[in-house]
């Protein structure tokens, strides 16, 4: 009977849920952090919000530099026009509020009072793809497929708080806008246990293998390494090239990572559509290399709401997730290094 | 002609017999509106009615109101004035070539191909035009920036955005006019031209902003409204809103379409204004009488 049955344990996350895994090292707000220091160097710069500082990292900056915080309301449209004329006037904005308002709500604003006149203007898009399990109201899981059409646009895709540390300065002093993919609140630290700087525009090779090449960008950087590791344990020898710059695209670490004959997976916090996997294939198709992508992305649907951990093992972006796909993919493959018989290249 | 800045600054420190301001502002619009009826005829048709309605406006506003540099556009002590109806370009442009900002030999090329005057304004065409409109309801918000940008670096240049009535039924108008409000922006000035008219007919019938007035003040703004084709009324009103301080300032124009030439006045109204080959010198011809009468 299923009354008997054991209550089923229910498993739920904030709205704004970190996703660090258990124990792992943590920083409180980079962005808010990197902003300040950032603005005790360049008096121009200034930041924004609309009714989101608190839960975009920009409450930190808010209170360091109140002379400095302009508060917008919950008015996107006017957030966006309000930064643009900020910089025309000579100040350098960073703009926060939440990727699906950014994007969705406030597009026309962004792509023609910043990005047409080519403007300083730095847009901070909290919760991109799926980094809340509030449902589709708040899962920006298309911005990059929105953004990427869009002229003059920079847009980064961080991985962990050395990437936002690092990316912050690095936006203020590109000429032109920039869209960042924020990670807010407990952000994993990652990539300083790696040789990493974060440079715009470049892709950078975090580990080097001969079976599998991980293409990722986002926070799936971190999983790709997870996965890498878990991998290794089973004598598979996987490369993970880090994208932390979604436009302008690396293509040429790209191709040189994609140039070869180990198996070449995408993984991205996005949908399948309009993102990383679909930038990588291109760059193959266009340079004439005949390369199978495998793309770990997230489907084309609306998500469901619910925890977040849940959410990332059924839609595919959790590190088990991960490594059960590449091996799938090399199972009693040419790439499998437990593969008895490799099939003949004429196959 | 405009110096180092505008009349403004001389004309509000000293004894300027207003009459004589009035007359030259009044010149001033004719010349604003032959310059329109003349790149009105490069293309046969276009928005020579809105054009010929917010002259005076734009006379008052580019002759009597702005500091600014016409040889140097990018001055940063300028006033900024911005344009978020861009398909008025042919206004602005008339009253930029009326300020030195463009070359007048330059209107004949407006809408052509690789003109510097293209259909509807973008600041990377043209010298002296601040933004790129056109996608309406994004020049308050702009304008709000700039205001608080200018404030918070201590600089005391004024900031006007010129929009429609119809560009007040796009919420994000009323999104920037919050915030204007809640900043407190004494250093910003929008103008509305209540033509009541809009692209699929009268405002009344499209969706109703009136009374636009109230609308304003509810908001919190300092608001006036004069009628539009009245230069003494505009100067008078300008001067007050320039005094004003404490909450930003609009001024709701009334003005009509096709003003000045009686043929276009009383056409039936329409947005976007044919007018046949024939009729080009005749508009000209009324225009010069209007004047002389």
């Amino acid at each position: 009977m299923t009354s008997a049955a054991p209550k089923k344990r229910l498993t739920t996350s904030a709205m704004i849920a970190s996703f660090a895994d258990p124990g792992q090292r943590t920083a409180s707000a980079p962005f808010g952090h990197a902003l300040n220091r950032l603005a005790e160097e360049r008096p121009e710069i200034v930041g924004l919000s609309a009714d989101l500082a608190k839960y975009t990292d920009m409450h930190v900056f808010r209170d360091a530099h109140p002379d400095r915080f302009f508060q917008m309301g919950m008015a996107e449209q006017a957030l966006l026009g309000a930064a643009a004329g900020m910089a025309e006037v000579g100040l350098v904005p960073f703009a926060s509020t939440y990727s699906v308002f950014a994007t969705r709500r406030a597009y026309d604003f962004l792509c023609l009072d910043i990005a047409e006149p080519n403007l300083n203007v730095n847009v901070v898009g909290a919760l991109p793809g799926l980094t809340t399990g509030y449902g589709p109201s708040h899962q920006a899981t298309e911005d990059l497929a929105i953004l990427r059409g869009c002229p003059n646009l920079t847009i980064v895709d961080p991985c962990d708080s050395v990437d936002i540390e690092q990316a912050v300065p690095a936006l203020a002093a590109a000429s032109g806008p920039t869209y960042l993919r924020l990670l807010r609140g407990a952000v994993p630290t990652v990539l300083d246990e790696y040789d990493y700087r974060f440079e715009l525009g470049k892709a950078a090779e975090l580990r080097t293998g001969r079976d599998v090449v991980l293409i990722s960008t986002g926070l799936m950087t971190m999983r790709a390494l997870q996965a890498a590791a878990r991998l290794e344990a089973d004598h598979v020898d996987v490369a993970v090239l880090h994208v932390p710059t979604i436009k302008p695209l690396d293509t040429e670490a790209i191709l040189r990572a994609a140039r070869t004959d180990r198996l070449v997976v995408t993984l991205e916090n996005h949908t399948l559509i309009g993102g990383l996997s679909e930038s990588v294939a291109s760059t193959l198709a266009y340079a004439g290399v005949g390369n199978r992508v495998v793309p770990i992305a997230l489907p084309d649907e609306f998500l469901a709401a619910g925890a977040l951990p849940t959410l990332h093992d059924r839609y595919g972006l959790s590190t088990d997730a991960v490594v059960a796909k590449v091996k799938a993919e090399l199972g009693g493959g040419k790439h499998a290094p437990w593969a008895a018989d490799p099939e003949p290249a004429t196959a | 002609m405009n110096t180092s800045t505008s009349p403004a600054v001389s004309g509000t420190a000293g004894a300027v017999d207003q009459a004589e301001r009035i007359e030259r502002i009044r010149q001033a619009a004719y010349r604003v509106r032959r310059n329109a009826l003349d790149m009105g005829e490069v293309q046969g048709q276009g928005y020579i009615g809105q054009a010929l309605g917010v002259a005076d406006v734009l006379a008052v506003v580019y002759t009597d109101q702005l500091r600014y540099r016409p040889e140097d556009p990018h001055w940063p002590d300028r006033d900024r004035f911005l344009l978020s109806i861009g398909h008025y370009a042919i206004a602005l442009y008339a009253a930029l070539a009326e300020a030195g900002t463009i070359p007048a030999d330059e209107l004949e090329s407006y809408g052509s191909d690789d003109s510097r005057l293209p259909m509807s304004a973008m600041a990377s065409y043209t010298p002296g035009v601040e933004i790129s409109g056109g996608s309406l309801g994004h020049g308050l918000a702009v304008a709000a920036g700039m205001a608080l940008g200018l404030r918070h670096l201590g600089n005391g240049a004024r900031v006007f955005n010129l929009l429609s009535d119809g560009e007040l039924d796009e919420g994000s108008t009323w999104e920037a006019a919050l915030a204007c409000a809640h900043h407190g922006l004494d250093n910003l000035t929008a103008i509305v031209d209540v033509n009541a008219l809009q692209a699929d007919g009268p405002t009344v019938g499209v969706l109703r902003t009136e009374p636009v007035t109230d609308k304003w003040q509810a908001f919190g703004w300092h608001a006036l409204r004069v009628d539009g084709n009245d230069v003494a009324a505009l100067v008078d009103a300008f001067d007050e809103l320039r005094a004003h301080r404490g909450s930003p300032s609009v001024l709701i124009c009334d003005t009509r379409i096709g003003r000045g030439v009686p043929m276009l006045e009383s056409r039936e109204k329409a947005h976007f204004m044919r007018v046949e080959e024939h009729e080009w010198q005749l508009a000209r011809d009324q225009l010069q009488e209007g004047t002389t009468r």
